[in-house]
């Protein structure tokens, strides 16, 4: 069955784009599929970390970056679809709470590169009741516009480890020529984050 | 080689050399054939160890360590490879290090058949996944090999796996 929620209120684009306009040193961690386009669509960085493929393994790179570079905010970008594949990564983050890691799920309860797809999210499993039941400190859920620079504030400014869900509509945009090499990619990554600080 | 005093144990040199080469984050699941290795990394502060609730989730810690410029190691058991393969395909595709130590099951003296599968599937798994594979099969020779395995990781920017042979630890019984 294809998801429903066509017509939920925030649009994954600009929702991404206002998280990522006051970046600062900030580094980004994609997940598979849109969010790829969501992040290079607010505009390509060094810091920004595109992971075409490993399904599941977003929030665990950005966790071995955020250990690395305890003063710099890392920052998930990454769909429902993904963060269900590695769906335990919430339970190892929130034992090790890494005060600097912020992960956003941008919610649009479904498998976006396959045709739609219902996800979990769409049939009643609470990714945000996952995080703090594992031990996250904060999480919650946004629907509304007027939510988001609450959000944001938290992603950049509070402790951490820090889970948004943001439900958007499934309708998501162009998409660019994101960068695919990833052997290009971690070393123009590392150079930026590492090699910086 | 020379037969080491009874007390000495591979664990204790390899902890010494993760500390020379500078790792900082250890990634493992709790594994029976590299208990008093973890311990050592456990009881240091210079490096954080963290328990996995699933293998491929330090595939892409390590990934994430090496990103943030700092070295890491990644611990598990054999039954854990098959866990890691898709993960794995992260360091071919962006060339990055991965150091890790495999401790077999199902294989040498193995009386436990579940383990026997994963097992003899572990060195093909890997290779195939692109991770470049040192057996060892002696105890004193484990503290060589990880040195030589840290070199072709992260000098010769390669995923390496060390495999403790089940022949060093002994622990063919349990499941």
């Amino acid at each position: 069955m294809a998801a429903k929620n066509k017509t939920a209120a925030l649009q994954r684009r600009s929702v991404v784009k206002k998280i990522l306009a006051n970046r600062g040193d900030a580094a980004v961690v994609t997940g598979i599929g849109n969010a790829i386009h969501d992040v290079f669509a607010a505009g390509d960085d060094d810091r920004n970390m595109y992971l075409s493929g490993i399904m599941g393994g977003a929030s665990m790179v950005a966790f071995g970056v955020a250990l690395a570079q305890p003063k710099r905010r890392v920052i998930v970008i990454t769909g429902d679809g993904e963060l269900l594949a590695g769906i335990g990564s919430l339970a190892t983050i929130g034992v090790e709470r890494p005060k600097n890691l912020s992960i956003v799920v941008i919610d649009n309860q479904a498998y976006g590169a396959t045709g739609n797809q219902q996800t979990h999210t769409a049939r009643g499993v609470d990714l945000v009741g996952i995080a703090k039941a594992s031990g996250f400190p904060r999480a919650q859920q946004i629907e509304q516009a007027s939510e988001l620079d609450g959000m944001i504030e938290t992603i950049y400014a509070g402790d951490g480890p820090y889970l948004a869900v943001v439900k958007v509509s499934t309708k998501s945009g162009p998409r660019g020529d994101a960068p695919k090499d990833g052997t290009l990619l971690a070393r123009r990554f590392r150079a930026a984050v590492a090699e910086d600080s | 080689m020379a037969k080491k005093a009874a007390a000495w144990h591979w664990s204790q040199d390899v902890h010494k050399i993760f500390r020379r080469i500078g790792i900082k984050q250890v990634a493992y699941v709790p594994d029976g054939g590299l208990a008093k290795l973890i311990d050592l990394c456990n009881g240091d502060t210079t490096m954080r160890s963290v328990v996995l609730t699933t293998e491929e989730e330090g595939v892409a810690q390590v990934a994430g360590a090496w990103l943030g410029g700092q070295r890491a190691a990644f611990l598990t058991q054999s039954g854990g490879v098959g866990n890691c393969i898709n993960m794995l395909s992260m360091m071919e595709e962006c060339r990055i290090p991965m150091f890790s130590m495999v401790s077999m099951r199902g294989e040498w003296g193995e009386t436990y058949p579940w383990q026997i599968p994963m097992g003899q599937a572990t060195v093909g798994a890997l290779e195939n996944a692109g991770v470049i594979v040192h057996h060892v099969d002696e105890a004193e020779r484990v503290p060589e090999t990880v040195e030589a395995a840290a070199k072709l990781a992260f000098d010769g920017m390669r995923a390496v796996a060390v495999i403790v042979g089940q022949r060093i630890s002994q622990s063919g019984g349990r499941g």
